[in-house]
């Protein structure tokens, strides 16, 4: 009983992350039809504000907030400046354009800060755990755990409530005709990415939280994560992207926990293996869009 | 100086020449009809007015100022807009939200309330299930929607692309008793339209457009005296369309890869 109660504030706190990651991508694809690869190298900038904030006297809640703007600010610029000009292209045309700002990124910070892991300065929270109940749980899952419900809440507010919310739910499903509307586009398209890299953000303090350590490669894992969350969930849709990325934590989480030691190298190997299993029986991803239609 | 004026206009989709010099003009409280059989050019001139494709050469003026280059969004803010073919309403949002972003161009919170409540008691359907997904509509319905969701944005000139295809006999009739009423009200339409009995019968004037120009404008009379027109285009059937192989540019023209393609952000 213990043990189920630890590993379900495990998995919700890493699930949660998982889930934010996924819906930052989501996000952006519903509407663009773009897989933004370089999704990870605004977890790197948020990563680096906090190395760069971290070393000021500022307090650390103000070195947070301001990382997370940094990668809000580095969505919208990278959209205007890489995505915008092909935005009508093929979908190759765009993907290849996602992989040239990622590698621009990464080797950009790797020549301007270095290629090494740098400490980044974190409070003590991170590393503390408190005892509730007689279990002890680290304060950073609970804290992980919460801010991921609370941030998948307001956007979802902000998704249901607001005009750009709803201008952004009927975009994803017919961008034109919401143009043919007047909605204009690159609002749309830059609310899109501001909030991607909100998610980037939060997701930041939380990813590079678990090392202490931040390096030009950190955005990769957090990239894969979230393609393959949102692959399984389905594309489409912002719910299928929560469900893929809770279920991607709870499976990663329990496979740590109790696959044999003999096995938990092959603990990757394990979880792509039931990945390939529920893509063969649902291609198009757990949550399918109740309406399909063609893309236009 | 009409309100909607097409001249001499050109589209091609790659090899496919879709209109070789299409015009027409619309002037202000008309109705104008756009007939013809399925591949004419009907819904490329409509695309082209609201410039989601983007034409070769010729003007597109409405109001007296050029469309032409302009954002889709920026000409629904001007006063046009489109009830596109296939209705096109959002079927993952309620009846009400896809009303709401018929009204994206304006902020008027108290208005736009009271324009709702008004197309809710012209279309009674509509405000029944206003808080149900538009995708549970049936497809009349659904065209209703689309067409209140067009006239929220106040438009002075509304288009309508095929506003009766794909709907049972007893809707299409609905559907044009709709056009009908929409007249009454004073509004301006170009109304494209395969069914050509029922649109001459509420037309003002009406332009008969075959392999991408117009064959025949006139009164809704003077089509129907034109008999051999009647043979050659109308196809004489009761619904137009039996002419699918009139032409040799009648295929249904792929608009998602090239329309895409060319509009601008």
């Amino acid at each position: 009983m213990d043990n189920l109660i630890q590993y379900l504030i495990s998995s919700l706190s890493l699930g949660g992350l998982y889930a934010l990651m996924t819906l930052g991508l989501v996000v952006v694809y519903g509407i663009l039809r773009l897989i933004n690869f370089a999704y990870g190298e605004l977890v790197m900038v948020a990563g680096y504000g906090l190395l760069l904030f971290g070393n000021t006297t500022l307090a650390w809640p103000i070195v947070a907030l301001l990382s997370i703007a940094v990668a809000v600010v580095a969505a919208v610029v990278m959209e205007r400046v890489a995505f915008r000009p092909v935005r009508f292209a093929s979908a190759s045309t765009m993907l290849i354009t996602s992989f040239a700002v990622s590698t621009l990124l990464q080797n950009t910070t790797l020549l301007a800060i270095s290629p090494r892991p740098q400490a980044v300065r974190l409070p003590s929270f991170f590393v503390e755990s408190v005892a509730i109940g007689g279990l002890r749980f680290r304060v950073v899952d609970l804290a992980s755990l919460t801010v991921s419900i609370v941030a998948l809440v307001l956007l979802s507010i902000l998704l249901r409530r607001t005009t750009i919310g709803l201008a952004l739910r009927a975009a994803a499903d017919d961008f034109t005709m919401t143009r043919l509307l007047g909605v204009r586009a690159n609002h749309i398209i830059s609310a899109a990415f501001a909030i991607s890299g909100l998610l980037a953000g939060i997701v930041a303090i939380f990813w590079v939280g678990r090392s202490s350590l931040v390096e030009p490669a950190i955005g990769l894992q957090p990239v894969l994560i979230a393609f393959i969350a949102s692959v399984v969930g389905g594309m489409e849709n912002l719910k299928g992207a929560v469900l893929g990325g809770y279920l991607l934590g709870f499976l990663t989480v329990g496979l740590q926990t109790w696959l044999p030691q003999a096995l938990l190298d092959y603990r990757n190997a394990v979880l792509f293996g039931i990945v390939i299993v529920i893509l063969l029986l649902r291609p198009e991803g757990l949550i399918r869009p109740a309406y399909s239609r063609e893309r236009r | 100086m009409p309100l909607l004026l097409v001249d001499g206009l050109h589209v091609r989709y790659g090899a496919i020449v879709a209109l070789r010099g299409m015009s027409l003009t619309v002037d202000e409280g008309e109705i104008v009809g756009l007939i013809g059989v399925n591949g004419a050019g009907k819904s490329t001139t409509m695309n082209a007015i609201m410039q989601v494709v983007r034409p070769e050469r010729g003007r597109i003026e409405y109001n007296g100022a050029s469309l032409i280059g302009l954002a889709p969004e920026a000409i629904i803010r001007r006063g046009v807009a489109p009830v596109m073919e296939g209705r096109r309403i959002f079927p993952g949002l309620t009846v009400e939200e896809n009303l709401k972003l018929g009204a994206a161009i304006r902020s008027d919170r108290e208005a736009i309330r009271a324009d709702i409540e008004r197309w809710c008691a012209f279309f009674p359907i509509l405000g029944e299930r206003l808080t149900k997904p538009a995708g549970t509509l049936s497809g009349g319905q659904q065209q209703m929607l689309a067409v209140a969701r067009a006239l929220m944005s106040r438009p002075r000139l509304l288009l309508m692309d095929e506003p009766s295809l794909g709907l049972a006999p007893k809707l299409v009739s609905e559907v044009f008793t709709l056009i009908a009423e929409l007249r009454d009200l004073g509004m301006t339409i170009l109304l494209v339209e395969q069914n050509v009995r029922k649109t001459l019968d509420i037309v003002d004037r009406a332009y008969l457009v075959n392999t991408g120009r117009v064959e025949f404008a006139g009164t809704p009379d003077e089509i129907r005296q034109q008999a051999d027109l009647e043979q050659a285009y109308l196809g004489g059937g009761r619904e137009a369309g039996g002419g699918r192989n009139a032409s040799p540019s009648a295929s249904r023209l792929p608009p998602p890869a090239s329309a895409r393609t060319s509009i601008r952000g």
